[in-house]
């Protein structure tokens, strides 16, 4: 696409673009080449010298088991919660796609949770489930089992999807809704009329069409749980007890900023930076059939 | 439709209503427990219905601060929490507003370098570029600044794209018509480009106000000095894994004023908060 009529100017379009790029180039791509080439390299303790080692600090970086670990943890995490939210936002956008009296609130009442910080999400939900004042924990404990999500590792991981789950579903809901409002209303009403009931109408028709959707929202969760969890991880676990909640994000914060190993950090960077490259790329895909539709 | 209606609405509502009340709780509970003394909380009874130590908890945490984790007033974190969000939406707005302006309306050479340079931003969230973000900001100087909270933020294409996007279904005409007018590019900026993306750009400002205001580990790493504290790291440093420290009620009453701002933006900006956050994600 482009514009039949334009302003030419030799010097002004460069002023205009000089803030973004400078910030760009000084915040974005700086910083993006120098992980390249710190992954490359083995800094002493002090940081005083470094030597180049090639692919050193990656082969390090698959011997350590704490890695795959890490890789597990990510996917285990991830995983529950985009099944967990995108579930319960569908069900939550299909009744609410219903034309209810009172919908509009409903709405509102639903989406609001997009706007807590992950941070603080983590902190309701400790708050919620402390094993000795947490209001959810006493019913549990009373069920005989020993609640303790600071010492155990799957009562940690629990919590952590949980918290990272309710902070999602409002996002998924609002995408949902939006795609199941743009379905025609005479489709369905077609199939009403052949004689198929609701839940069949909904897995027959609907949810096909819905697919673009959920699949712009499995690449979108994946994301999202990969790095905007970190608050929510930092402030529910710390990434214990024992490393075991540590996912790959949290693991580049340890080990740069706890255990000093810069190379092994920046060699974690690039490879989520590829994660994350691959994602995108399949996104954009997607974005690009969705406009063909 | 066909089949029984009030039955399926009745187990709509049912379903919605079982939906707000979950995703409400933990908030209730926040907001009950910032109206209790420490002592009611510890013990593990809370009642479900509001306590009186509202405004007591209320006036300390703003004014005074936690007394034994965090010392710091929260009325000072959330000043900046405020400054780094605004600065965030409305440096993220005018440095994409101008570029955009610059790749739509001009020709020019390296165009389409310079919009691919910006593009490619989209794909890395700062997150995988911690460390050497971190070394650049701290070499220029900007550790515990506002600037340095800022800058590295703005520095992704979200916002130009959607400029652009909205820049190409101006129609041509209005272009040529103020170049009939005589007016030059700032002229066709203010008066014709500006007025008509006022939508835009307040949803934008809504989606970016959010995203800056809920940092976490960026303000982490580049903030050493408290007073430099936003209100979701201050908050964090008051729940200690020692359960004897933690001041429960003023953590509480903490995370009530750090959900406010933001919420409010969503509830009362919704149109525009929705028409930001899906075209910014496109």
């Amino acid at each position: 696409m482009e514009k039949r009529a334009f302003f030419s100017s030799k010097i002004l379009p460069y002023a205009l673009l000089l803030p973004q790029l400078a910030i760009t180039v000084i915040f974005f791509y700086l910083p993006a080449s120098q992980a390249v080439w710190q992954s490359f390299l083995l800094e002493d303790a002090f940081g005083l010298s470094s030597e180049f080692v090639g692919f050193e600090n990656y082969r390090l970086l698959f011997q350590q088991p704490e890695y795959y670990r890490a890789m597990v943890t990510t996917l285990v995490f991830s995983s529950s919660v985009a099944i967990l939210s995108l579930s319960c936002a569908l069900l939550l956008a299909t009744q609410a796609d219903k034309q209810l009296r009172g919908g509009e609130g409903y709405k509102t009442l639903l989406i609001w949770p997009y706007a807590v910080a992950p941070a603080i999400a983590g902190v309701l939900w400790i708050f919620m489930f402390h094993p000795t004042l947490g209001t959810l924990s006493r019913p549990i404990k009373a069920m005989g089992i020993d609640w303790s999500p600071m010492l155990n590792a799957k009562h940690a991981m629990i919590l952590l999807v949980l918290s990272a789950t309710w902070k999602q579903i409002s996002y998924n809901f609002l995408f949902f809704l939006a795609g199941l409002q743009a379905i025609p209303k005479s489709v369905i009403e077609a199939a009403a009329i052949d004689g198929s009931g609701p839940v069949r109408r909904f897995w027959t028709i609907v949810f096909p069409l819905l697919s673009p959707t959920t699949f712009f929202l499995i690449v979108v969760n994946i994301v999202y749980v990969f790095f905007d969890t970190f608050g929510i991880i930092d402030a529910v676990t710390g990434g214990g007890p024992a490393g075991q909640t540590t996912t790959l994000v949290y693991k580049v914060y340890a080990d740069g900023r706890l255990g000093g190993d810069l190379g092994g950090s920046a060699a974690q960077s690039v490879i989520l930076m590829i994660i994350v490259i691959a994602l995108t790329a399949v996104q954009f895909r997607y974005v690009e059939r969705k406009v063909q539709y | 439709m066909v089949e029984n209606r009030r039955y399926r609405n009745l187990l709509a509502y049912l379903v919605l209503t079982v939906g707000v009340v979950i995703v409400a709780f933990p908030v209730y509970l926040a907001i009950l427990a910032s109206t209790f003394d420490a002592a009611t909380i510890i013990n593990g009874n809370m009642p479900l219905v509001p306590g009186d130590q509202a405004a007591e908890n209320y006036y300390r945490t703003i004014f005074v601060g936690a007394s034994r984790t965090s010392r710091e007033p929260v009325g000072l974190m959330m000043m900046n929490s405020f400054i780094m969000a605004i600065g965030i939406a409305v440096g993220k707005i005018v440095i994409s507003i101008l570029s955009a302006f610059a790749v739509v309306y001009f020709r020019f050479p390296l165009r389409m370098t310079a919009f691919w340079v910006i593009f490619i931003t989209l794909m890395l969230p700062v997150e995988v570029r911690i460390y050497p973000t971190y070394k650049i900001v701290a070499d220029l100087g900007l550790l515990d600044t506002y600037t340095g909270l800022i800058l590295p933020l703005i520095a992704s294409a979200t916002g130009t794209l959607l400029f652009r996007q909205f820049f190409m279904t101006i129609p041509d005409e209005l272009l040529e018509a103020s170049k009939i007018d005589g007016a030059g590019p700032f002229r066709f900026f203010k008066d014709t480009l500006l007025p008509l993306s006022l939508t835009t750009i307040a949803a934008l400002f809504v989606i970016q106000f959010i995203y800056g205001w809920n940092q976490y580990l960026w303000p982490l790493l580049i903030t050493t000095k408290s007073s430099m504290q936003t209100i979701v790291i201050g908050i964090k440093k008051m729940i200690t894994t020692q359960d004897a420290l933690t001041e429960w009620q003023i953590a509480m009453t903490t995370a009530v004023l750090a959900m406010v701002p933001p919420v409010l933006v969503v509830v009362f900006m919704q149109r525009l908060f929705v028409k930001g956050l899906v075209e910014t994600e496109k």
